[in-house]
Order: structure tokens, then sequence, then C-alpha cells
């Protein structure tokens, strides 16, 4: 199963809901794009759902990390919302989870972007 | 494929479409051997990360070249070999991934993470050319290995793809 996204606006925050396999190849180099043309558009708080994330390996975690990267380069912000909990605890034995923001309540997940005018 | 009580072996051709292959294979292995759920993730993402070190970074992606997955079941201990045909890598230029300035790496933490899932891990060059890693999990003793169809015969490789 291939990875699959879904984008929603919730006010100046950009949902990306995630489902299937981020691994080294087709999984990756979508997350890349979608990234990629959301900050092309503008959008630079992105708020990652990857609850329906059934596999994540090392490269996808590295696409995560270098989704994290291109967003703060453009003065944005990338969240992560409901790890599964293997998911976690892959970000727990990297120490990633001591670099994203991660929620588990989308509420409140929204309320945590600063407030700016870039979207 | 071939197995017996104590060997099971599959070839593959350089493809990542087979690392998903290999995966189903170690999800049968494992649940013949009663590992849990969460053991089985493990091993699964130690043979994940494995397989795409042989087929991606060692045999280049090349269709021409082979990998070889060996799963060797012992009373105390799951034995897993992945060999390829590449040039090989030296361990100790993989920076360490949990050091404060290689967090934001992109890549470097597939051989830590197999590291962190499997009891024991080694790499050795292959003299004829090529690299094996032995990855090893421990397992209860005197598991039913007839459970799960591990004395099944199986003719072949799955070289097709």
């Amino acid at each position: 199963m291939s990875m699959k996204a879904t984008t929603r606006q919730v006010d100046s925050i950009t949902v990306v809901d995630l489902s299937g396999r981020i691994t080294l190849g087709e999984g990756c180099s979508q997350l890349r794009d979608l990234i990629r043309d959301l900050l092309a558009k503008g959008h630079n708080k992105l708020l990652l759902n990857l609850a329906e994330v059934t596999y994540i390996d090392s490269s996808g975690i590295g696409e995560l990390v270098s989704g994290f990267t291109a967003v703060s380069n453009h003065g944005g912000q990338l969240k992560l919302l409901n790890l599964t909990k293997k998911v976690h605890d892959l970000l727990q034995i990297t120490k990633l989870l001591t670099v994203f923001d991660v929620h588990d309540d989308e509420a409140k997940a929204i309320a945590s972007f600063d407030k700016g005018t870039a979207a | 494929m071939k197995a017996d009580t104590s060997v099971v072996e599959v070839v593959y051709e350089s493809d990542l479409k087979n690392v998903e292959a290999a995966e189903e294979i170690v999800h049968r292995v494992c649940t013949s051997l009663g590992f849990d759920e969460e053991e089985q993730h493990k091993i699964g993402m130690a043979v994940h990360e494995s397989m795409i070190n042989a087929i991606w970074h060692g045999n280049k992606n090349d269709p021409g070249k082979r990998v070889w997955l060996q799963f060797r079941i012992f009373d105390d201990r799951l034995e897993i070999r992945i060999r390829d045909q590449g040039a090989g890598f030296d361990m100790s230029r993989i920076p360490h991934p949990l050091e404060p300035e290689n967090l934001l790496r992109v890549s470097g933490r597939g051989i830590f993470l197999i590291r962190s899932f499997m009891d024991d891990f080694q790499v050795n060059r292959i003299p004829a050319g090529g690299t094996e890693v032995t990855m090893t999990k421990r397992r209860q003793p005197h598991t039913d290995l007839t459970q799960g169809g591990l004395h099944r015969e199986h003719e072949g490789h799955n070289t097709s793809g």
C-alpha cells in the first residue's frame, strides 16, 4: 500500500492527512513533492496527521526531518498530529521527539501555531 | 525458496518492490516461531532496512545483481543473513544519528534502527565480492516449528520480482 495524502485548510493552518506507507521510493518522494508544492504556494504552517500511517522507515523519518527543515527555512512551522505507537516509538528512539512538536488533539495543535500572516 | 526445519532462503532481484515481499516472508517466519506482534515489527523493520541497504546502497538498484535473504532457526535464536553484491560500506563513517549535530540529518538512521531492534548485528565483507549482514534475535527455546508450515518444502528462487 503506497502513501496517500489529502490536504485541508483550517484557518491559516494546512492539515495534511497522510495514510499508508512512508518508505524509500514512492512514499518519500510523494511527501517531499507535497511539502515543496505547499511551500511554493505560500503555505508554511503545516500539520501532518499521521493517524493512518501504517508504516514508516528510516527514509520516511528522514523525509519528515527534511520537511521540518524546509518549512523552518521558509519561516514556517511543521508539526505532527496523532502518531501511532510505532511511529511514536521510532521518533522516541531517534530522539526526534525533542525536535518535532507532537500533538494528539487537532484543535489544540491548530491553536499552538504562531499567529502570523502567512498561510 | 527452499526450507527445512532450520533454514529458509530466498533470492531476490535488486528491486525495491521486493522489500515488501521480504517483509511478508519475515512475518510468516516470525509468526511460526511465536514472536509477538511487537517483536515481529522490530524484526520486520530490521530486515526492511537491511534489504534497502542491500538493494539501494549495495547493489545500486542493478537488476543484474542479487540479494540473498536467509533465516537460520535455532532453539534459542533467529539468525537472519542478508547478502548483496555491492562494494560494501564503512560502518565507522556513518555519523551517529543521536548526536545533536546529526539530529536533523536526512539519512543515517537505518543501521541505528537495526541495532536498536535486534540483539546482535554484524557486517562482513565477502572476499569474492559483496557484503553480508547477520542479525540475531533471541527467542524462547523449544517453540514447535511444525506450527505455521516451516516444514513445508518450497522450490525455486523468487527472482522474478
